[in-house]
């Protein structure tokens, strides 16, 4: 072991602290959901499947719905808008970059209220042009998961000299749809997967946006239900960590599996 | 001349190997007055340079004189600022890359990593909507023609440096280009791995006779396999020639110094010949006077018994069938002399030195 690392014992101590740092309050609210009475029962996860609830439940399927087709907004303004942007600036524009990676990543910095005051004139005009649908809250979705799209595609962009592979792309006759589509997006796949994985995340966790621009989504739904039924919020929100765990899962493999293949 | 872009072949073939089927094919490429600007800097200064069917002409020079920006002007990379560039008879200068009907090889490794080799080299043929069976049967061809058809259904990340770089070249010929480029495709290779691979590129070169324009810094390499060299200095062509030429008869001092290996020594320009130590050796540029510096080949001096010039031994390499050894003049000039292995020489040794007849280059003395 070098000088540097920690010893064995002080990574264990901050292993633990930082795992009961997020499991305690998740183990918590574990906990609460089979709460009953003095004692402990599934009653309240088998309550998801009552008929009888399905009606004060409701909130919480439309808030998904509108959740999952914002998710498919949103990745798709990062695979079609954010990724064809970031190839056209790394190829053609070098010298925008400083600039655009300081646009793309400003809303990490910007609080979701402060974000909500300057959009709310712009969704006013929004509504009347599109409506008022839950899916229009994509375009804001799209600007707050910039910081995050950006980092998992660049760190990809950054590992494959795509612009040798495109020139010669092109020299083999290709244009440049065919490029980017049999090219570049392949070689970026691991940027591309984490970049909408992370994108799918933050739409089902954010919140503050939807609330105060009065549109209803999962996070929204699930403080309508908690208002009638605690328990079921705290259910579904354990549904939504594991849902996210599964994704970073979904994305450490993909990278994994991808590591070795190119190490093989 | 035409404007219109060059249509890509894609003919089907029924010979052994499709690739050879095409033997003696070339396509002549001609540079008229290209200039080209980034900003306020001018790289190339209206470069002008023929080449013929089937020839293998090497771009020579030190970094940053703007070969690899002249060739990258002729794959459509780059966009002149002035000039034209010609394929044929055809004008290729806004003819996009994907449209030039080209073979290029690059210097970094440009294979595409999530390709299998064999669809590495099919991409080109699949692109001219060649079916997909005989596209692989080409692809076989090519592959077999670098040796390499045994690892077809290897992704890249499994090759050496110098598989994919025959890869690549496989891939730049499977096509049937008009014209092949290489951006210094060697340059990345060790030393043993680079000249193998350079005799193959010419091998294969001189079967196939298709039209090649080679982008190299290294001199050894430019004269060991090109029909003709264009010297490149500051973004002008110094001076275009055949290796021996280039290396016998070189017209500039820059040429001089950059092809081969030379001393400087001082000598009194006399017109159409110079005067060193006493001895009077022909000119090969322009005649000069007065003061000059001289650029004499190792291989023109001689260790001699008598007459001659003093120097002193400051270095012996031993390089097998011949030893170069450094010596120094009595008036301070460095002078390498190649000599036989067998005339053994230890540092200051006492010898003397002289000149053959040989044209030398001169310059005025700095």
């Amino acid at each position: 072991m070098n000088g540097i690392a920690p010893s064995r014992v002080t990574r264990w101590v901050i292993g633990i602290l930082v795992g009961a740092f997020f499991a305690i309050p998740m183990l918590a609210t574990l906990l609460y959901t089979f709460r009953d009475g003095d004692g402990f029962s599934p009653v309240h996860w088998a309550a998801l499947f009552d008929p009888a609830k399905t009606s004060s439940y409701a909130p919480i399927w439309v808030g998904l719905g509108n959740s999952l087709v914002l998710a498919v907004v949103t990745v798709a303004i990062v695979l079609f808008l954010l990724t064809p942007t970031m190839i056209l600036v790394h190829l053609r524009f070098p010298r925008l970059r400083p600039g655009f990676e300081f646009l793309v990543l400003l809303p990490i910095s910007i609080p979701a209220i402060v974000l909500v005051v300057g959009l709310a004139p712009i969704y006013q005009q929004l509504g009347r042009m599109l409506g008022t649908g839950a899916w229009t809250l994509a375009f804001a979705y799209g600007i707050t998961v910039l910081p995050f799209a950006y980092r998992a595609i660049q760190a990809s962009i950054d590992a494959v000299d795509i612009r040798t592979l495109s020139e010669a792309a092109r020299s083999l006759g290709a244009g440049w749809a065919t490029i980017v589509l049999r090219v570049i997006a392949p070689n970026l796949r691991t940027g591309l997967l984490a970049a909408s994985l992370i994108s799918v995340a933050v739409v089902l966790g954010e919140f503050t946006i939807a609330s105060l621009l009065g549109r209803q989504v999962f996070q929204t739904a699930l403080v309508v239900v908690k208002n009638t039924d605690a328990y079921a919020a705290a259910v579904f929100t354990l549904l939504a960590l594991a849902f996210a765990f599964v994704l970073l899962i979904v994305i450490g493999l993909a990278g994994r599996s991808r590591t070795r293949k190119a190490g093989s | 001349m035409t404007t219109s872009p060059i249509p890509v072949r894609a003919l089907p073939r029924t010979s052994e190997n499709s690739l050879l089927a095409e033997a003696g094919t070339g396509t002549r490429v001609e540079f008229r007055g290209i200039v080209k600007d980034y900003g306020a800097t001018r790289v190339l200064h209206g470069l002008d340079l023929d080449v013929a069917p089937g020839e293998f002409v090497s771009l020579l020079g030190p970094s940053g004189c703007g070969k690899t920006t002249a060739l990258r002007v002729l794959a459509g990379l780059e966009q002149a600022s002035a000039g034209v560039v010609l394929l044929g008879d055809a004008d290729v200068s806004a003819v996009p890359t994907n449209r030039r009907d080209i073979g290029m090889v690059f210097q970094s490794y440009s294979l595409f990593p999530h390709l299998r080799v064999v669809d590495n080299v099919a991409f080109g043929l699949l692109r001219r909507k060649v079916a997909k069976a005989e596209a692989a049967r080409r692809s076989h061809d090519a592959l077999a023609l670098v040796g390499l058809d045994h690892l077809a259904d290897r992704f890249p990340h499994q090759l050496s440096g110098g598989q994919q770089q025959r890869v690549a070249l496989a891939r730049a010929l499977v096509t049937e280009p008009r014209v092949l480029l290489l951006d210094e495709p060697l340059s990345a290779l060790d030393a043993k791995v680079r000249v193998q691979l350079r005799d193959e590129i010419r091998r294969i070169q001189l079967r196939l006779g298709i039209t090649t324009v080679f982008v190299t810094h290294d001199q050894e390499e430019a004269l060991a396999v090109s029909d003709r060299i264009a010297v490149m200095n500051a973004g002008r062509i110094e001076q275009i020639g055949t290796p021996e030429e280039l290396y016998l008869l070189p017209a500039t001092p820059e040429v001089a110094a950059f092809v081969g290996l030379s001393s400087l020594v001082p000598g009194i320009g006399e017109g159409a010949s110079v005067r060193v130590w006493g001895q009077s050796l022909p000119v090969s540029g322009e005649a000069v006077s007065g003061e000059v510096d001289v650029f004499v080949r190792p291989e023109n001096v001689r260790l001699v018994a008598t007459d001659g010039t003093e120097a002193t031994v400051q270095e012996s390499t031993f390089l097998g069938s011949f030893r170069r050894t450094l010596v120094k003049t009595a008036d301070g000039a460095m002078v390498r002399v190649q000599h036989p292995a067998s005339e053994r020489v230890e540092y200051d040794d006492r010898v003397r030195i002289a000149i053959d007849p040989e044209p030398v280059s001169v310059r005025p003395r700095r």
